[in-house]
């Protein structure tokens, strides 16, 4: 039986973590995610599970010690947040590139500058393509399903890649939400023990890891980690299989919201899907095709099945809570346009970034989204391709 | 146990040799002689910063490493080897290691990696007191990427980026006292050593320093002769010089009491150490006396302030 609680995102992430056991986690404070290694130093110093916690110095040293953990043959897991996650990116593409299967919950909060503590995805947009499987969450309630399927698909031999969970600040990881938990025992059945293949302190053999690599075999391994990345898609929907199994809650590469018939749809990522199914089923009520598709695995990007699941609409508006400095629309936004055209889709698009900062979105913003492609799909004349939504004067 | 050089190089090499360091390097040296150090039957993950050390020593697909090895990036080894001994505790713990005896933590870097840009990763790890040893190999300047001046390059030393110019001879700046930083730390073991005759110093350090629970620092002279510009074969004796003069003081701090290890019979002038190696030439042109004399008085206010200390 589940066990039905009210908690915040981070509080549910971190029962997770208690209930999966992991051998170490290293990890720094810093808002909005200072939460997970505050709760679970005090499972560790009571004696609910046998971590070895290390209290780094640094971002970039929590990232170190998991990546040296891990390299030992230790289910490792970490958290952080905006500048935390940049103090890392050397290291995240190092974790990646070594194949080891870190797990790092990613409270999404602006990236500096300006400072800011409030959500956007500029911090975890940056580091979309550094080898690691990002999956985004809505609620508490997926941000902690997916904190229990990240180490089965990080660990699975096909794949051997470090996950981010992604879920926004405070909006998720603070806001106390309803939720069902997994009893402990069902978490660890599904997760499993961690079988290292090779590790550095096996007994049996001894290894070198993070070597001087040239141009004879790099490329190589490189595209051995390419290879991983294309791997995971299979493996991501086999672990969410199974997981429905157990709990009866669905899971896919993206959820679709009434895109049945939808003629127009916004594709959107994490808790501001909340939002705008609320207003899809206003629209709804007044006879408006609208639908929504919101993207649950970033990395690997399902191209072919969000060029499918977008090229019956007249119109769609891809909503990146990330600016991207390029003059030509979010991260989001470049990346479903390159997949609707490899497909030969040819249903116009138009760019929204939005809720930058922690900047509140309203129902009314989102109506006007709808608005504007109404007329798109009505005219198939694209006015402004690339937006600013809700922009002061 | 006394110390018995002939004994100890019964122990198998724990580093390979056909690694591609340079002839006259003092950085293998020291990795072999703190090596040689842990007991045969006792296992070891070694870690290393990025530097001359790691990529010479690992180039894919080939290590000159015995033991399980370990790098990651410049600035954290000993974060990384950090991470590696937690998840040993952590395993053990649980009973996930199927071995007996014990695994031995030990993190090489050069003076770039650990003065410089390793030092917030060094003070962490060793702050934590993972159980574990850290050893600087310092050879003065960051040699990997050809010689450019850091914070631990002697006063006046010609580096790339602290050229001997026409106006400004050299490096500036006194070089900084990293051992006495980590002795700050309040850790068991922290050591200032150097290869020597017999190796007795280093091997005696290295063995206080593996075999003692919790966090330890040593802190190693390792020449590099395309910085320093030396007579390769002269290796031992320049450290023999360096130890003379008392421009590299050997001593140790065990928790907490200062012990000079080394003092020479008759203290050389710091010139018979300088004028051995290319960086310091200029210092010996007319007019330059000065400076050798500012370094010669520097050299005796450390060895004062360390006798001082040891009380």
């Amino acid at each position: 039986m589940a066990i039905r609680e009210r908690l915040s995102g981070n509080e549910a992430v971190a029962i997770a973590m208690r209930q999966i056991n992991p051998d170490v986690v290293a990890a720094f404070p810093i808002t909005p995610s200072t939460e997970i290694p505050q709760y679970f130093a005090s499972f560790v110093n009571n004696g609910q599970v046998d971590t070895e916690f290390v209290p780094v110095e640094s971002e970039h040293s929590a990232m170190s010690a998991c990546i040296g953990a891990e390299s030992a043959g230790a289910r490792t897991i970490t958290a952080t947040s905006s500048n935390g996650l940049a103090l890392m990116w050397e290291m995240l593409y190092i974790a990646a590139s070594s194949r080891l299967p870190i797990v790092l919950n990613a409270v999404n909060r602006a990236l500096s500058g300006p400072l800011n503590i409030h959500n956007d995805h500029s911090d975890t947009m940056g580091a979309r393509d550094s080898g690691w499987i990002q999956i985004y969450g809505e609620t508490s309630q997926e941000a902690y399903d997916n904190m229990v399927m990240a180490l089965r698909i990080a660990e699975h031999e096909d794949v051997m890649l470090p996950v981010m969970n992604c879920y926004d600040g405070f909006i998720t990881s603070h806001a106390v939400e309803n939720l069902d938990l997994i009893e402990d025992e069902n978490v660890k059945a599904f997760v499993g023990e961690y079988k290292p293949k090779h590790y550095l302190l096996n007994k049996d053999e001894k290894i070198a890891m993070g070597p001087l690599d040239l141009p004879p075999y790099y490329t190589e391994h490189k595209y051995q980690q390419h290879m991983a990345m294309v791997n995971a898609k299979k493996v991501i929907l086999d672990v969410a299989a199974d997981f429905e199994k157990m709990t009866g809650r669905k899971y896919g590469l993206f959820e679709e919201y009434k895109m049945d018939d939808a003629e127009i749809a916004i594709v959107v990522m994490n808790s501001t899907a909340g939002t705008a199914k609320y207003v899809v089923n206003q629209l709804r009520e007044k006879g408006v095709k609208a639908g929504l598709v919101k993207i649950r695995v970033y990395r690997p990007f399902p191209v072919e099945e969000i060029a499918e699941a977008l090229s019956k609409c007249k119109a769609v508006a891809v909503m990146d809570k990330a600016a991207s400095f390029n003059a030509a629309g979010g991260p989001l936004y470049t990346d479903v346009t390159s997949a609707l055209y490899a497909a030969g889709a040819t249903v116009p698009a138009v760019s929204y970034v939005y809720g930058l900062g922690g900047r509140d979105v309203k129902t009314t913003d989102i109506e006007k989204v709808y608005t504007t492609l109404e007329e798109i799909a009505k005219t198939g004349e694209v006015k402004e391709r690339f937006n600013w939504l809700a922009l002061r004067d | 146990m006394a110390y018995n050089l002939k004994e100890l190089a019964k122990n198998p090499d724990r580093l390979a040799g056909g690694h591609k360091m340079c002839a006259g390097c003092g950085a293998p040296t020291v990795v072999r002689a703190v090596l040689r150090a842990i007991k045969p039957e006792d296992r070891a993950v070694i870690g290393s910063a990025t530097g001359c050390l790691e990529v010479s020593t690992f180039t894919y697909p080939y290590t000159a490493w015995k033991d399980s090895f370990v790098h990651s990036a410049f600035e954290n080894c000993g974060a990384t080897v950090s991470g590696v001994e937690a998840a040993y505790a952590s395993l053990k713990k649980q009973g996930k290691l199927d071995y007996e005896g014990e695994t031995k933590f030990i993190a090489f870097g050069g003076d770039g990696g650990t003065y410089d840009i390793g030092l917030q990763s060094l003070s962490g790890a060793m702050e934590r007191g993972h159980d574990m040893v850290y050893v600087c190999y310092d050879n003065g300047a960051y040699m990997n990427t050809g010689i450019q001046r850091s914070s631990a390059t002697p006063t006046f030393a010609d580096t790339t980026t602290s050229p001997a110019g026409s106006k400004v001879p050299g490096k500036q700046q006194l070089k900084k006292d990293l051992t006495m930083i980590m002795a700050s730390h309040n850790l068991p073991y922290v050591a200032q050593s150097a290869p020597l005759g017999n190796f007795s110093d280093l091997g005696k350090k290295a063995e206080k320093a593996i075999y003692t629970k919790g966090a330890c620092f040593l802190n190693v002279l390792a020449p590099c002769p395309r910085g320093w510009r030396y007579d390769t074969p002269k290796l031992l004796d320049l450290c023999k010089l360096a130890v003379d003069t008392c421009v590299w003081p050997l001593y140790e701090v065990e928790n907490g009491k200062l012990t000079i290890t080394y003092t020479p019979k008759t203290k050389l002038p710091v010139e018979d150490f300088l004028k051995v190696q290319g960086r310091f030439r200029h210092m010996f042109k007319k007019g330059n006396e000065w400076m050798i004399e500012k370094f010669q008085a520097d050299v005796d206010a450390k060895w004062e302030e360390l006798q001082r200390m040891q009380g």
